[in-house]
């Protein structure tokens, strides 16, 4: 089955565009997987543990090959192109922070990759650490974080290049009730202040219903879904 | 109950060296030339092979930790050979091959065989491959999620490993340096028939303690070991003195 966008949607290109994607990953394939997801848009992918959720995100950003079909990112054909050139800002399940960086280092990493002069990338890592609320922790290391923290690092390193669009692989699932409600929010804000477009996988049917604009579901390797009233 | 046997067989066997020899023969095991040129040839060959080991061993072990490729059984065992083959087939093994028609063209370039070169080959042959263990543990055990996402920040792959894999690998290259370090000063039987037991031109610590013993030497023998004993331990905390000062250093820097 084929999901087509929404007539009723933002228009101009679809961000993020799957066409017919085919991956296979240990037991399990995906097949025929097809989706579209626009311009800020915050779409949600569901779907049960083993899925496959993670499979495809990490396709999307280009650390998995696809067997088949077409990822599009902008209007752009991606499918063949490396992780570094798709220009996503990943934040994986584990967050898999830099054991050996400080939060500063985090937020500063892609920035230096990229050549920025000192004094740009000081701006940005303070204006980034003012939105996530890591001012005060510029300074730590991560074996000295909470769940929270982490969180909001592997966030910021994420969003720190000013990437188009963020993956964020289960990101609120090792956290409290408490910090979750102050992930929403967070999360929410994120997508306020940078309009950037967001596939966030879940199996968290709560998290879904507070966050996205459009839901996917992840169902016997196929993706159906469509967007919330 | 069982390990502290263990712990007191350790102990026992370094307390019985010490008590055997006096400050007396130690002084002039210290004294004597030959044994102050092995300390130093030791010293220096030991700190060369471990720095060998480890500029081999790191992209030996990621290689072998992060990569699926044909063949890769083959490799492994082949990385086992110098683990499991008794030391002076080692040796032997490294003497043949400097008599064949390659190993003789390279010695018309630099002279290897019963020289300070085939200590320092003799050591790397077996030390490297212990470091060569040691790293590949180290990256199995580091989380590849974190190079994973070092690429969609925009690394290339080497970046990625430079600045993201290598430091947290540290504690990793400490232990594969120490232990290669170790190895080497305690190599014999590859440096004895691959370099040779000449005073004051391959003889290294090991060695001394043959030379000592095959005279009949005991005392100066002995004196020799519990100098190996301080030296080692010397090095080995001054390793890992200066490694976990620069880790924490690290860590816990404001």
């Amino acid at each position: 089955m084929v999901w087509h966008r929404d007539p009723s949607g933002k228009g101009g290109p679809a961000v993020i565009s799957l066409q017919a994607v085919a991956l296979r990953a240990g037991v399990f394939e995906l097949r025929e997987i097809s989706f579209e997801v626009d311009r800020g848009e915050y779409a949600v992918l569901m779907g049960r543990t083993g899925s496959g959720k993670t499979t495809l995100l990490e396709a999307i950003c280009g650390l998995r090959p696809v067997a088949s079909g077409a990822i599009r990112l902008m209007g752009q054909d991606v499918t063949r192109l490396g992780p570094g050139s798709r220009g996503i800002g990943y934040v994986p399940q584990d967050r898999a922070l830099f054991q050996t960086m400080t939060v500063r280092e985090h937020l500063a990493f892609a920035l230096v990759i990229r050549k920025w002069n000192r004094t740009d990338i000081a701006a940005r890592v303070t204006d980034l650490a003012r939105l996530l609320g890591l001012s005060a922790l510029l300074d730590r290391k991560p074996a000295g974080l909470s769940g929270g923290e982490s969180q909001r690092v592997a966030l910021g390193r994420g969003l720190s290049f000013r990437p188009q669009i963020l993956c964020l692989d289960e990101p609120l699932s090792a956290l409290d009730d408490e910090t979750r409600e102050e992930m929403y929010a967070l999360l929410k804000t994120v997508r306020e202040r940078t309009g950037v477009t967001t596939l966030h996988v879940t199996h968290h049917l709560g998290e879904a219903q507070c966050l996205a604009d459009r839901i996917l579901r992840l169902q016997e390797g196929r993706v159906v879904g469509g967007r919330l009233a | 109950m069982i390990g502290g046997l263990y712990i007191f067989l350790i102990v026992a066997m370094v307390g019985a060296d010490t008590f055997y020899t006096s400050p007396r023969h130690l002084w002039e095991a210290l004294r004597s030339e030959n044994i102050r040129f092995a300390l130093k040839l030791s010293l220096i060959s030991c700190s060369v092979t471990a720095i060998l080991s480890l500029w081999v061993a790191v992209p030996l072990g990621y290689l072998m930790s992060r990569y699926r490729f044909r063949g890769k059984g083959v490799l492994d065992a082949i990385l086992d050979i110098p683990i499991v083959l008794p030391p002076l087939v080692i040796g032997l093994s490294l003497l043949i091959l400097f008599q064949t028609p390659p190993g003789r063209a390279i010695e018309k370039l630099v002279p290897i065989t019963y020289s300070v070169p085939s200590v320092i080959l003799a050591q790397f042959a077996v030390a490297c491959a212990f470091a060569v263990r040691t790293l590949r543990v180290t990256f199995e055990q580091l989380n590849p999620r974190g190079e994973q996402v070092a690429w969609t920040l925009g690394c290339s792959r080497s970046q990625a490993f430079w600045r993201v894999v290598l430091p947290e690998a540290r504690g990793g290259m400490l232990t594969a340096f120490t232990l290669a370090w170790a190895r080497a000063l305690g190599e014999f039987g590859p440096i004895l028939i691959f370099a040779g037991a000449t005073r004051l031109r391959t003889e290294v610590l090991s060695t001394s303690v043959f030379l000592e013993l095959s005279i009949g030497n005991l005392e100066a023998a002995v004196a020799v070991s519990l100098l190996m004993i301080v030296t080692a331990v010397l090095v080995l905390l001054l390793v890992r003195w200066f490694g976990t000062e620069t880790l924490l250093g690290k860590a816990v820097r404001p």
